[in-house]
Protein backbone atom coordinates (compact mmCIF):
# COMPACT_ATOMS: atom_id res chain seq x y z
CA UNK A 1 0.00 0.00 0.00
CA UNK A 2 1.96 3.20 -1.48
CA UNK A 3 0.36 6.61 -0.01
CA UNK A 4 0.88 7.83 -2.95
CA UNK A 5 -2.07 5.40 -4.21
CA UNK A 6 -4.01 6.00 -1.40
CA UNK A 7 -3.13 9.71 -2.06
CA UNK A 8 -4.71 9.49 -5.54
CA UNK A 9 -7.34 7.72 -4.81
CA UNK A 10 -8.72 10.13 -2.10
CA UNK A 11 -8.54 12.47 -4.92
CA UNK A 12 -10.61 10.95 -7.25
CA UNK A 13 -13.05 10.00 -4.72
CA UNK A 14 -13.40 13.51 -3.99
CA UNK A 15 -13.46 15.41 -7.10
CA UNK A 16 -16.41 12.52 -7.62
CA UNK A 17 -18.21 13.06 -4.74
CA UNK A 18 -18.96 17.05 -5.42
CA UNK A 19 -20.24 16.29 -8.87
CA UNK A 20 -22.78 13.24 -7.43
CA UNK A 21 -26.14 14.72 -6.12
CA UNK A 22 -29.36 15.39 -7.42
CA UNK A 23 -28.57 18.99 -8.35
CA UNK A 24 -26.32 18.19 -11.60
CA UNK A 25 -22.99 20.27 -11.80
CA UNK A 26 -20.49 19.60 -14.50
CA UNK A 27 -17.07 21.47 -14.56
CA UNK A 28 -18.44 23.84 -17.08
CA UNK A 29 -20.68 25.20 -14.05
CA UNK A 30 -17.94 26.00 -12.23
CA UNK A 31 -15.67 27.34 -15.12
CA UNK A 32 -19.17 29.56 -16.02
CA UNK A 33 -19.43 30.74 -12.39
CA UNK A 34 -23.06 29.16 -12.31
CA UNK A 35 -23.91 30.68 -9.59
CA UNK A 36 -27.12 28.69 -7.89
CA UNK A 37 -24.86 25.60 -8.32
CA UNK A 38 -21.75 27.01 -6.88
CA UNK A 39 -23.84 27.88 -3.94
CA UNK A 40 -25.03 24.51 -3.69
CA UNK A 41 -21.03 23.38 -3.67
CA UNK A 42 -20.07 25.81 -1.23
CA UNK A 43 -23.02 25.31 1.26
CA UNK A 44 -23.51 21.50 1.00
CA UNK A 45 -21.03 19.45 -1.43
CA UNK A 46 -18.55 20.57 -0.32
CA UNK A 47 -19.04 20.89 3.59
CA UNK A 48 -20.19 17.10 3.44
CA UNK A 49 -17.05 16.17 1.84
CA UNK A 50 -14.61 17.93 3.92
CA UNK A 51 -16.75 16.64 6.92
CA UNK A 52 -16.46 12.55 5.69
CA UNK A 53 -12.94 12.96 5.32
CA UNK A 54 -12.22 14.60 8.76
CA UNK A 55 -14.65 12.09 10.06
CA UNK A 56 -12.62 9.22 8.55
CA UNK A 57 -9.34 10.41 9.50
CA UNK A 58 -10.55 11.14 12.73
CA UNK A 59 -12.27 7.86 13.60
CA UNK A 60 -9.94 5.54 12.09
CA UNK A 61 -6.80 7.37 14.31
CA UNK A 62 -9.05 6.98 17.25
CA UNK A 63 -9.39 3.35 16.50
CA UNK A 64 -5.58 2.70 16.17
CA UNK A 65 -4.69 4.43 19.35
CA UNK A 66 -7.55 2.64 21.16
CA UNK A 67 -5.80 -0.88 19.62
CA UNK A 68 -2.48 0.34 20.45
CA UNK A 69 -2.89 1.56 24.23
CA UNK A 70 -5.06 -1.44 24.83
CA UNK A 71 -3.19 -3.73 22.52
CA UNK A 72 -6.14 -5.14 21.26
CA UNK A 73 -6.66 -5.55 17.48
CA UNK A 74 -10.44 -5.58 18.29
CA UNK A 75 -10.70 -2.46 20.54
CA UNK A 76 -12.43 1.02 18.90
CA UNK A 77 -14.69 3.26 20.16
CA UNK A 78 -17.18 1.41 19.06
CA UNK A 79 -16.50 -1.91 21.09
CA UNK A 80 -14.95 -0.46 24.12
CA UNK A 81 -18.22 1.52 25.21
CA UNK A 82 -16.79 5.08 23.95
CA UNK A 83 -19.62 5.80 21.30
CA UNK A 84 -22.58 4.37 23.73
CA UNK A 85 -21.29 6.58 26.94
CA UNK A 86 -21.27 9.77 24.41
CA UNK A 87 -24.98 8.82 23.53
CA UNK A 88 -25.56 8.55 26.88
CA UNK A 89 -24.24 12.02 27.10
CA UNK A 90 -26.32 13.70 24.22
CA UNK A 91 -28.97 12.14 26.21
CA UNK A 92 -28.49 13.91 29.02
CA UNK A 93 -27.54 17.45 27.58
CA UNK A 94 -31.20 17.06 25.84
CA UNK A 95 -32.96 16.57 28.73
CA UNK A 96 -30.67 19.23 31.09
CA UNK A 97 -29.72 21.48 28.56
CA UNK A 98 -31.93 21.52 26.14
CA UNK A 99 -31.44 24.73 24.64
CA UNK A 100 -27.75 24.99 24.70
CA UNK A 101 -25.16 25.46 21.51
CA UNK A 102 -23.86 22.10 19.89
CA UNK A 103 -20.57 22.97 21.26
CA UNK A 104 -21.97 22.53 24.88
CA UNK A 105 -23.81 19.15 24.20
CA UNK A 106 -20.11 18.50 22.55
CA UNK A 107 -18.65 18.75 25.71
CA UNK A 108 -21.20 17.20 27.73
CA UNK A 109 -21.19 13.61 24.79
CA UNK A 110 -17.28 14.07 25.52
CA UNK A 111 -17.13 14.15 29.60
CA UNK A 112 -19.39 10.94 29.18
CA UNK A 113 -17.13 9.76 26.15
CA UNK A 114 -14.13 9.72 28.44
CA UNK A 115 -15.69 8.35 31.61
CA UNK A 116 -16.96 5.39 29.62
CA UNK A 117 -13.42 4.73 27.87
CA UNK A 118 -11.87 5.08 31.32
CA UNK A 119 -14.09 2.72 32.72
CA UNK A 120 -13.56 -0.07 30.11
CA UNK A 121 -9.92 0.30 30.62
CA UNK A 122 -10.19 -0.39 34.20
CA UNK A 123 -12.18 -3.04 33.63
CA UNK A 124 -9.35 -4.41 31.06
CA UNK A 125 -6.80 -3.91 33.26
CA UNK A 126 -8.60 -5.61 36.38
CA UNK A 127 -9.62 -8.77 34.10
CA UNK A 128 -6.71 -11.72 33.99
CA UNK A 129 -8.04 -13.52 31.16
CA UNK A 130 -7.22 -11.37 27.91
CA UNK A 131 -8.19 -13.04 25.19
CA UNK A 132 -7.95 -11.21 21.97
CA UNK A 133 -12.27 -11.73 21.44
CA UNK A 134 -13.80 -11.83 25.16
CA UNK A 135 -12.22 -8.15 25.95
CA UNK A 136 -14.56 -5.91 23.48
CA UNK A 137 -16.95 -8.44 23.96
CA UNK A 138 -16.91 -6.84 27.13
CA UNK A 139 -16.45 -3.92 25.99
CA UNK A 140 -20.12 -4.66 24.06
CA UNK A 141 -21.13 -5.46 26.94
CA UNK A 142 -20.77 -2.36 29.03
CA UNK A 143 -22.17 -0.41 26.11
CA UNK A 144 -24.68 -2.20 25.58
CA UNK A 145 -25.26 -1.46 29.72
CA UNK A 146 -24.97 2.10 29.15
CA UNK A 147 -27.21 1.83 25.96
CA UNK A 148 -30.30 0.31 28.02
CA UNK A 149 -29.95 3.16 30.42
CA UNK A 150 -29.71 5.43 27.46
CA UNK A 151 -32.75 3.80 25.82
CA UNK A 152 -34.78 4.03 29.70
CA UNK A 153 -34.34 7.57 29.98
CA UNK A 154 -35.21 8.18 26.22
CA UNK A 155 -38.69 6.46 26.57
CA UNK A 156 -39.32 8.02 30.02
CA UNK A 157 -38.86 11.85 28.71
CA UNK A 158 -39.93 10.84 25.41
CA UNK A 159 -37.03 11.58 23.59
CA UNK A 160 -36.64 7.90 21.32
CA UNK A 161 -36.64 9.52 18.26
CA UNK A 162 -34.80 12.45 18.91
CA UNK A 163 -32.07 10.42 20.18
CA UNK A 164 -32.10 7.77 17.33
CA UNK A 165 -32.29 10.56 14.74
CA UNK A 166 -29.38 12.95 16.43
CA UNK A 167 -27.31 9.47 15.88
CA UNK A 168 -28.17 8.37 12.84
CA UNK A 169 -25.03 8.56 10.85
CA UNK A 170 -25.99 10.76 8.20
CA UNK A 171 -24.42 13.17 6.02
CA UNK A 172 -26.79 14.40 3.80
CA UNK A 173 -28.12 16.88 6.39
CA UNK A 174 -23.97 17.75 6.60
CA UNK A 175 -24.67 21.95 5.43
CA UNK A 176 -22.32 24.81 6.05
CA UNK A 177 -23.54 26.13 9.38
CA UNK A 178 -23.49 22.61 11.13
CA UNK A 179 -20.49 20.81 10.52
CA UNK A 180 -17.36 23.18 11.63
CA UNK A 181 -17.54 21.52 15.06
CA UNK A 182 -15.25 18.53 13.28
CA UNK A 183 -12.61 20.84 12.60
CA UNK A 184 -11.68 20.67 16.42
CA UNK A 185 -11.13 17.05 15.38
CA UNK A 186 -8.08 18.23 13.16
CA UNK A 187 -5.57 19.71 15.87
CA UNK A 188 -6.47 16.12 17.86
CA UNK A 189 -5.41 14.14 14.78
CA UNK A 190 -2.30 16.22 14.69
CA UNK A 191 -1.40 15.49 18.26
CA UNK A 192 -1.81 11.74 17.52
CA UNK A 193 0.98 12.30 15.05
CA UNK A 194 2.96 13.57 17.43
CA UNK A 195 2.48 11.18 20.30
CA UNK A 196 2.64 8.33 17.25
CA UNK A 197 5.67 6.60 19.08
CA UNK A 198 4.92 6.96 22.61
CA UNK A 199 1.63 5.05 21.73
CA UNK A 200 3.85 2.59 20.14
CA UNK A 201 5.57 2.62 23.10
CA UNK A 202 2.76 2.26 25.08
CA UNK A 203 1.80 -0.81 23.14
CA UNK A 204 4.69 -2.55 24.58
CA UNK A 205 3.07 -2.51 27.93
CA UNK A 206 4.20 -0.93 31.39
CA UNK A 207 7.15 -2.62 32.46
CA UNK A 208 8.53 -1.85 28.61
CA UNK A 209 7.87 1.73 28.73
CA UNK A 210 8.79 1.89 32.04
CA UNK A 211 12.05 0.80 31.15
CA UNK A 212 12.57 3.51 28.00
CA UNK A 213 11.15 6.23 30.35
CA UNK A 214 7.56 6.91 29.30
CA UNK A 215 5.02 7.77 31.37
CA UNK A 216 2.47 5.20 30.74
CA UNK A 217 0.03 6.48 32.42
CA UNK A 218 0.29 9.87 31.16
CA UNK A 219 0.19 8.44 27.29
CA UNK A 220 -2.94 5.98 28.69
CA UNK A 221 -4.90 9.29 29.39
CA UNK A 222 -3.63 11.07 26.98
CA UNK A 223 -4.58 8.62 24.13
CA UNK A 224 -8.16 8.21 25.65
CA UNK A 225 -8.58 11.75 25.79
CA UNK A 226 -8.22 12.00 21.74
CA UNK A 227 -10.12 8.97 21.37
CA UNK A 228 -12.69 10.38 23.43
CA UNK A 229 -13.10 13.97 21.87
CA UNK A 230 -12.53 13.06 18.40
CA UNK A 231 -15.58 10.53 18.97
CA UNK A 232 -17.83 12.71 20.57
CA UNK A 233 -17.13 15.37 17.98
CA UNK A 234 -18.01 12.82 15.32
CA UNK A 235 -21.67 12.00 17.13
CA UNK A 236 -22.13 15.27 17.44
CA UNK A 237 -21.50 16.33 13.97
CA UNK A 238 -22.87 13.21 12.06
CA UNK A 239 -23.64 10.48 14.20
CA UNK A 240 -22.79 7.20 14.73
CA UNK A 241 -20.44 5.15 12.50
CA UNK A 242 -20.06 1.77 13.07
CA UNK A 243 -16.41 -0.25 12.32
CA UNK A 244 -14.84 2.26 10.52
CA UNK A 245 -12.32 2.62 14.02
CA UNK A 246 -11.86 -1.13 14.01
CA UNK A 247 -11.45 -2.33 10.54
CA UNK A 248 -9.62 0.58 8.87
CA UNK A 249 -6.35 0.27 11.56
CA UNK A 250 -6.83 -3.48 11.63
CA UNK A 251 -6.04 -3.51 7.37
CA UNK A 252 -2.89 -1.54 7.62
CA UNK A 253 -1.78 -3.01 10.56
CA UNK A 254 -1.75 -6.77 8.51
CA UNK A 255 0.51 -5.14 5.98
CA UNK A 256 2.59 -2.69 7.95
CA UNK A 257 2.98 -4.05 11.28
CA UNK A 258 2.51 -1.95 14.25
CA UNK A 259 4.58 1.14 14.66
CA UNK A 260 2.28 3.63 14.89
CA UNK A 261 4.80 6.20 13.05
CA UNK A 262 5.11 4.15 10.19
CA UNK A 263 1.46 3.29 9.79
CA UNK A 264 -1.17 6.49 10.85
CA UNK A 265 -0.82 8.10 7.59
CA UNK A 266 -2.22 5.23 6.01
CA UNK A 267 -4.47 4.68 8.53
CA UNK A 268 -6.16 8.32 7.52
CA UNK A 269 -5.95 7.91 4.22
CA UNK A 270 -7.90 4.48 4.06
CA UNK A 271 -10.43 5.69 6.71
CA UNK A 272 -11.06 8.82 4.67
CA UNK A 273 -11.46 6.95 1.66
CA UNK A 274 -13.33 3.87 2.98
CA UNK A 275 -15.94 6.22 4.11
CA UNK A 276 -16.18 8.65 1.52
CA UNK A 277 -16.87 5.26 -0.78
CA UNK A 278 -19.21 4.33 1.61
CA UNK A 279 -21.25 7.95 1.09
CA UNK A 280 -21.26 8.15 -2.22
CA UNK A 281 -22.49 4.42 -2.78
CA UNK A 282 -25.54 5.24 -0.43
CA UNK A 283 -25.79 8.19 -2.69
CA UNK A 284 -26.31 6.55 -5.77
CA UNK A 285 -27.50 3.36 -4.93
CA UNK A 286 -31.09 4.11 -4.95
CA UNK A 287 -30.90 7.59 -6.99
CA UNK A 288 -31.87 10.40 -6.36
CA UNK A 289 -32.55 9.25 -2.40
CA UNK A 290 -29.88 8.36 -0.23
CA UNK A 291 -29.23 5.35 1.79
CA UNK A 292 -27.93 6.60 5.55
CA UNK A 293 -23.79 6.26 5.80
CA UNK A 294 -24.15 4.05 8.94
CA UNK A 295 -26.15 1.36 6.90
CA UNK A 296 -23.65 1.05 4.38
CA UNK A 297 -20.64 1.29 6.91
CA UNK A 298 -22.54 -1.10 9.12
CA UNK A 299 -23.22 -3.79 6.07
CA UNK A 300 -19.34 -3.28 4.36
CA UNK A 301 -17.55 -3.09 7.47
CA UNK A 302 -19.53 -5.31 9.23
CA UNK A 303 -18.59 -8.14 6.84
CA UNK A 304 -15.05 -7.00 6.27
CA UNK A 305 -15.17 -7.58 10.79
CA UNK A 306 -16.59 -10.99 9.93
CA UNK A 307 -13.72 -11.54 7.71
CA UNK A 308 -10.80 -9.93 10.47
CA UNK A 309 -12.72 -11.86 13.25
CA UNK A 310 -12.29 -15.25 11.82
CA UNK A 311 -8.62 -14.91 10.01
CA UNK A 312 -7.63 -13.50 13.92
CA UNK A 313 -8.70 -16.94 15.44
CA UNK A 314 -6.63 -18.90 12.61
CA UNK A 315 -3.50 -17.23 13.82
CA UNK B 1 26.97 0.77 41.52
CA UNK B 2 23.51 0.01 42.68
CA UNK B 3 23.05 -0.48 46.19
CA UNK B 4 20.13 -2.08 47.72
CA UNK B 5 19.72 -1.31 51.51
CA UNK B 6 16.91 -2.81 54.13
CA UNK B 7 14.55 -3.13 50.76
CA UNK B 8 11.19 -4.65 51.83
CA UNK B 9 8.53 -5.61 49.66
CA UNK B 10 4.63 -6.49 50.97
CA UNK B 11 2.19 -8.47 49.29
CA UNK B 12 -0.67 -8.41 52.39
CA UNK B 13 1.27 -9.94 55.30
CA UNK B 14 3.57 -11.32 53.34
CA UNK B 15 6.62 -10.00 53.09
CA UNK B 16 8.04 -11.12 49.51
CA UNK B 17 11.29 -8.86 49.85
CA UNK B 18 12.30 -8.64 53.42
CA UNK B 19 14.81 -6.28 54.38
CA UNK B 20 17.19 -6.91 51.67
CA UNK B 21 20.85 -5.55 51.44
CA UNK B 22 23.40 -5.85 48.84
CA UNK B 23 25.08 -4.26 46.09
CA UNK B 24 25.56 -4.45 42.20
CA UNK B 25 29.50 -3.98 41.79
CA UNK B 26 30.02 -2.25 38.54
CA UNK B 27 31.98 -4.07 35.34
CA UNK B 28 30.56 -7.91 36.51
CA UNK B 29 27.82 -10.02 35.82
CA UNK B 30 25.72 -10.64 39.18
CA UNK B 31 23.65 -13.40 39.41
CA UNK B 32 19.77 -13.74 41.78
CA UNK B 33 19.39 -17.29 42.15
CA UNK B 34 17.14 -18.68 44.37
CA UNK B 35 14.17 -21.30 44.47
CA UNK B 36 10.77 -20.08 43.01
CA UNK B 37 8.98 -17.47 45.62
CA UNK B 38 12.20 -16.32 46.93
CA UNK B 39 11.74 -12.39 45.75
CA UNK B 40 14.47 -12.31 43.20
CA UNK B 41 12.31 -11.15 39.98
CA UNK B 42 10.44 -8.70 42.64
CA UNK B 43 14.00 -7.19 44.24
CA UNK B 44 15.16 -6.73 40.17
CA UNK B 45 11.85 -5.45 39.68
CA UNK B 46 12.44 -3.27 42.33
CA UNK B 47 15.64 -2.10 41.33
CA UNK B 48 14.41 -1.37 38.11
CA UNK B 49 11.54 0.80 38.88
CA UNK B 50 8.94 -1.19 37.78
CA UNK B 51 6.95 -1.87 40.66
CA UNK B 52 7.37 0.36 43.86
CA UNK B 53 9.20 -0.90 47.40
CA UNK B 54 7.43 -0.97 50.74
CA UNK B 55 10.78 0.06 52.36
CA UNK B 56 14.25 0.66 52.01
CA UNK B 57 16.27 2.48 49.49
CA UNK B 58 17.83 1.96 46.30
CA UNK B 59 20.65 3.53 45.27
CA UNK B 60 21.89 4.04 41.57
CA UNK B 61 25.57 6.22 41.58
CA UNK B 62 25.10 7.40 44.95
CA UNK B 63 21.34 8.87 44.16
CA UNK B 64 17.92 7.62 45.24
CA UNK B 65 15.94 5.59 43.05
CA UNK B 66 13.13 8.31 43.35
CA UNK B 67 15.19 11.39 42.46
CA UNK B 68 15.85 9.71 39.17
CA UNK B 69 14.29 11.16 36.27
CA UNK B 70 12.81 9.00 34.25
CA UNK B 71 14.41 9.70 31.00
CA UNK B 72 17.63 9.86 32.55
CA UNK B 73 17.33 6.73 34.58
CA UNK B 74 16.35 4.89 31.56
CA UNK B 75 19.83 6.01 29.92
CA UNK B 76 21.22 4.60 32.54
CA UNK B 77 19.81 1.20 33.81
CA UNK B 78 17.95 -1.15 31.34
CA UNK B 79 15.88 -4.00 32.14
CA UNK B 80 14.45 -7.15 30.31
CA UNK B 81 11.42 -8.96 31.87
CA UNK B 82 10.52 -12.26 30.90
CA UNK B 83 7.23 -11.19 30.95
CA UNK B 84 7.66 -8.10 28.85
CA UNK B 85 7.49 -9.73 25.86
CA UNK B 86 5.13 -8.17 23.61
CA UNK B 87 2.54 -9.07 21.31
CA UNK B 88 2.52 -6.51 18.85
CA UNK B 89 3.46 -6.44 15.54
CA UNK B 90 7.11 -4.54 14.78
CA UNK B 91 10.03 -5.63 12.52
CA UNK B 92 13.81 -6.16 14.64
CA UNK B 93 14.87 -3.15 12.90
CA UNK B 94 11.94 -0.99 14.46
CA UNK B 95 11.99 -2.87 18.04
CA UNK B 96 15.76 -2.20 18.38
CA UNK B 97 15.38 1.76 17.64
CA UNK B 98 13.08 1.78 20.27
CA UNK B 99 15.77 1.85 22.44
CA UNK B 100 17.18 4.91 21.95
CA UNK B 101 13.84 5.91 22.71
CA UNK B 102 14.84 7.92 25.94
CA UNK B 103 18.07 9.34 23.80
CA UNK B 104 15.49 10.96 21.08
CA UNK B 105 11.94 10.16 22.06
CA UNK B 106 11.43 7.79 18.63
CA UNK B 107 12.68 10.83 16.14
CA UNK B 108 16.65 8.85 15.12
CA UNK B 109 19.45 11.02 14.33
CA UNK B 110 22.09 9.98 12.65
CA UNK B 111 24.21 9.04 15.58
CA UNK B 112 20.76 6.87 17.00
CA UNK B 113 21.02 5.09 13.82
CA UNK B 114 24.82 4.08 14.16
CA UNK B 115 23.86 2.52 17.73
CA UNK B 116 20.87 0.86 16.10
CA UNK B 117 22.86 -0.52 13.70
CA UNK B 118 25.86 -1.04 16.14
CA UNK B 119 23.48 -3.26 18.39
CA UNK B 120 22.38 -5.31 15.56
CA UNK B 121 25.32 -6.54 13.92
CA UNK B 122 26.62 -7.01 17.47
CA UNK B 123 23.69 -9.69 18.02
CA UNK B 124 23.90 -10.77 14.36
CA UNK B 125 20.27 -10.09 13.31
CA UNK B 126 21.53 -7.80 9.71
CA UNK B 127 20.43 -10.29 7.55
CA UNK B 128 16.85 -10.83 9.42
CA UNK B 129 16.09 -7.07 10.69
CA UNK B 130 13.07 -6.93 8.85
CA UNK B 131 11.76 -9.41 9.73
CA UNK B 132 8.72 -9.25 12.14
CA UNK B 133 9.05 -10.66 15.78
CA UNK B 134 5.84 -12.79 15.16
CA UNK B 135 8.35 -14.28 12.67
CA UNK B 136 11.20 -15.63 14.57
CA UNK B 137 12.48 -18.37 16.60
CA UNK B 138 12.36 -18.06 20.67
CA UNK B 139 16.19 -17.89 20.36
CA UNK B 140 15.87 -15.04 17.51
CA UNK B 141 13.51 -13.51 19.59
CA UNK B 142 15.43 -13.15 22.55
CA UNK B 143 18.65 -11.87 20.69
CA UNK B 144 16.32 -9.10 19.57
CA UNK B 145 15.48 -7.96 22.97
CA UNK B 146 18.85 -8.03 24.08
CA UNK B 147 19.98 -6.13 20.88
CA UNK B 148 17.31 -3.12 21.89
CA UNK B 149 18.50 -3.00 25.28
CA UNK B 150 22.43 -3.22 23.83
CA UNK B 151 20.78 0.42 21.68
CA UNK B 152 19.82 2.05 24.83
CA UNK B 153 23.19 1.85 25.79
CA UNK B 154 22.59 1.43 29.79
CA UNK B 155 25.53 1.15 32.08
CA UNK B 156 23.71 -1.51 33.98
CA UNK B 157 21.60 -4.11 32.10
CA UNK B 158 19.12 -6.43 34.25
CA UNK B 159 17.67 -9.48 32.82
CA UNK B 160 14.78 -11.47 34.22
CA UNK B 161 15.57 -14.82 33.62
CA UNK B 162 16.44 -14.24 30.27
CA UNK B 163 17.18 -18.04 29.26
CA UNK B 164 13.63 -19.09 30.04
CA UNK B 165 12.22 -21.22 27.35
CA UNK B 166 15.54 -21.34 25.05
CA UNK B 167 17.77 -24.51 24.49
CA UNK B 168 21.06 -25.37 25.72
CA UNK B 169 22.67 -24.12 22.59
CA UNK B 170 20.97 -20.55 22.18
CA UNK B 171 21.31 -19.89 25.77
CA UNK B 172 25.20 -20.49 25.79
CA UNK B 173 24.76 -17.99 23.12
CA UNK B 174 22.89 -15.39 25.33
CA UNK B 175 25.28 -15.91 28.51
CA UNK B 176 28.46 -15.72 26.04
CA UNK B 177 26.72 -12.40 24.92
CA UNK B 178 26.03 -11.17 28.39
CA UNK B 179 30.12 -12.21 29.06
CA UNK B 180 31.22 -9.98 26.37
CA UNK B 181 29.09 -6.75 26.94
CA UNK B 182 30.81 -6.75 30.37
CA UNK B 183 34.06 -7.91 29.30
CA UNK B 184 34.47 -5.92 25.93
CA UNK B 185 31.85 -3.10 26.57
CA UNK B 186 32.83 -2.54 30.33
CA UNK B 187 28.66 -2.69 31.05
CA UNK B 188 26.94 -4.20 34.53
CA UNK B 189 25.07 -6.88 33.86
CA UNK B 190 22.70 -8.38 36.70
CA UNK B 191 20.62 -11.55 35.99
CA UNK B 192 17.76 -13.68 37.80
CA UNK B 193 18.94 -17.04 36.74
CA UNK B 194 17.53 -20.68 37.92
CA UNK B 195 20.00 -22.88 36.43
CA UNK B 196 22.59 -23.05 38.44
CA UNK B 197 25.48 -24.24 36.27
CA UNK B 198 24.54 -21.04 33.88
CA UNK B 199 25.17 -19.17 37.14
CA UNK B 200 28.28 -21.39 38.21
CA UNK B 201 30.06 -20.48 34.86
CA UNK B 202 29.22 -17.38 34.01
CA UNK B 203 28.77 -15.23 36.48
CA UNK B 204 31.38 -13.04 39.03
CA UNK B 205 29.16 -12.73 42.01
CA UNK B 206 26.04 -14.65 43.20
CA UNK B 207 23.19 -13.89 45.55
CA UNK B 208 21.76 -16.35 46.91
CA UNK B 209 18.01 -15.67 48.27
CA UNK B 210 15.18 -17.97 50.04
CA UNK B 211 12.01 -16.98 51.17
CA UNK B 212 12.40 -13.14 50.55
CA UNK B 213 16.18 -13.12 52.44
CA UNK B 214 19.68 -13.26 51.42
CA UNK B 215 20.87 -16.42 52.41
CA UNK B 216 24.87 -15.78 51.79
CA UNK B 217 26.46 -13.78 48.95
CA UNK B 218 29.64 -13.77 47.59
CA UNK B 219 32.08 -14.41 45.21
CA UNK B 220 30.81 -17.37 42.73
CA UNK B 221 33.46 -19.67 44.19
CA UNK B 222 32.05 -18.91 47.91
CA UNK B 223 28.30 -19.68 46.62
CA UNK B 224 28.75 -22.80 44.33
CA UNK B 225 29.70 -24.83 47.42
CA UNK B 226 27.41 -27.74 48.58
CA UNK B 227 27.09 -26.59 52.11
CA UNK B 228 25.63 -23.21 50.70
CA UNK B 229 23.61 -24.64 47.68
CA UNK B 230 22.30 -27.54 50.33
CA UNK B 231 21.16 -25.19 52.55
CA UNK B 232 19.11 -22.96 49.60
CA UNK B 233 17.10 -25.84 47.47
CA UNK B 234 16.75 -28.19 50.07
CA UNK B 235 17.67 -31.01 48.37
CA UNK B 236 20.93 -33.09 47.83
CA UNK B 237 24.29 -31.49 45.76
CA UNK B 238 27.70 -32.97 44.68
CA UNK B 239 29.59 -30.34 42.98
CA UNK B 240 32.99 -31.40 40.77
CA UNK B 241 35.25 -29.68 39.09
CA UNK B 242 35.01 -30.19 35.30
CA UNK B 243 37.77 -28.48 33.36
CA UNK B 244 37.76 -25.36 35.74
CA UNK B 245 34.37 -25.05 36.17
CA UNK B 246 32.23 -25.88 38.99
CA UNK B 247 29.21 -28.34 37.80
CA UNK B 248 26.79 -28.95 40.02
CA UNK B 249 24.93 -32.54 40.35
CA UNK B 250 21.78 -32.64 41.96
CA UNK B 251 19.55 -35.16 39.74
Amino acid sequence: MKKRYLFITLIILSLSSIFIGVKEISLLDILYFNEDKIQILLLSRIPRLISIIIAGIGMSISGLIMQQISRNKFVSPTTAATIDSAKLGVLVSLILFTASSPLKKMMIAFIFAVSGTFLFMQILKRIKFKNTIFIPLIGMMLGSIIDSITTFFAYKYDLVQNISSWLQGDFSMTIKGRYELLYISIPLVIIAFIYANKFTVAGMGEDFSANLGLNYNRVMNIGIVIVALISSLVIITVGKIPFLGLIIPNIVTIFQGDNMKKNIVHTALLGAIFLLFCDILGRIIIFPYEVSISLTVGIIGSLIFLYLLVRGNKS
Amino acid sequence: MIEVKNLIKQYGNKSVVDNVSTQITNGKITSFIGPNGAGKSTLLSMISRLIPKNNGEIFIDGKELVQWNNTDLAKKISILKQSNHINIRLTIRELVSFGRFPYCQGNLTKEDIRYVDEAISYMKLKDIEHKYLDQLSGGQRQRAYIAMIIAQNTEYILLDEPLNNLDMKHSVQIMKILRSLVDDLGKTVAIVIHDINFASCYSDYIVALKDGKIIKEGNTNEIINKKVLESIYDIDFTIEDIENNKICVYF
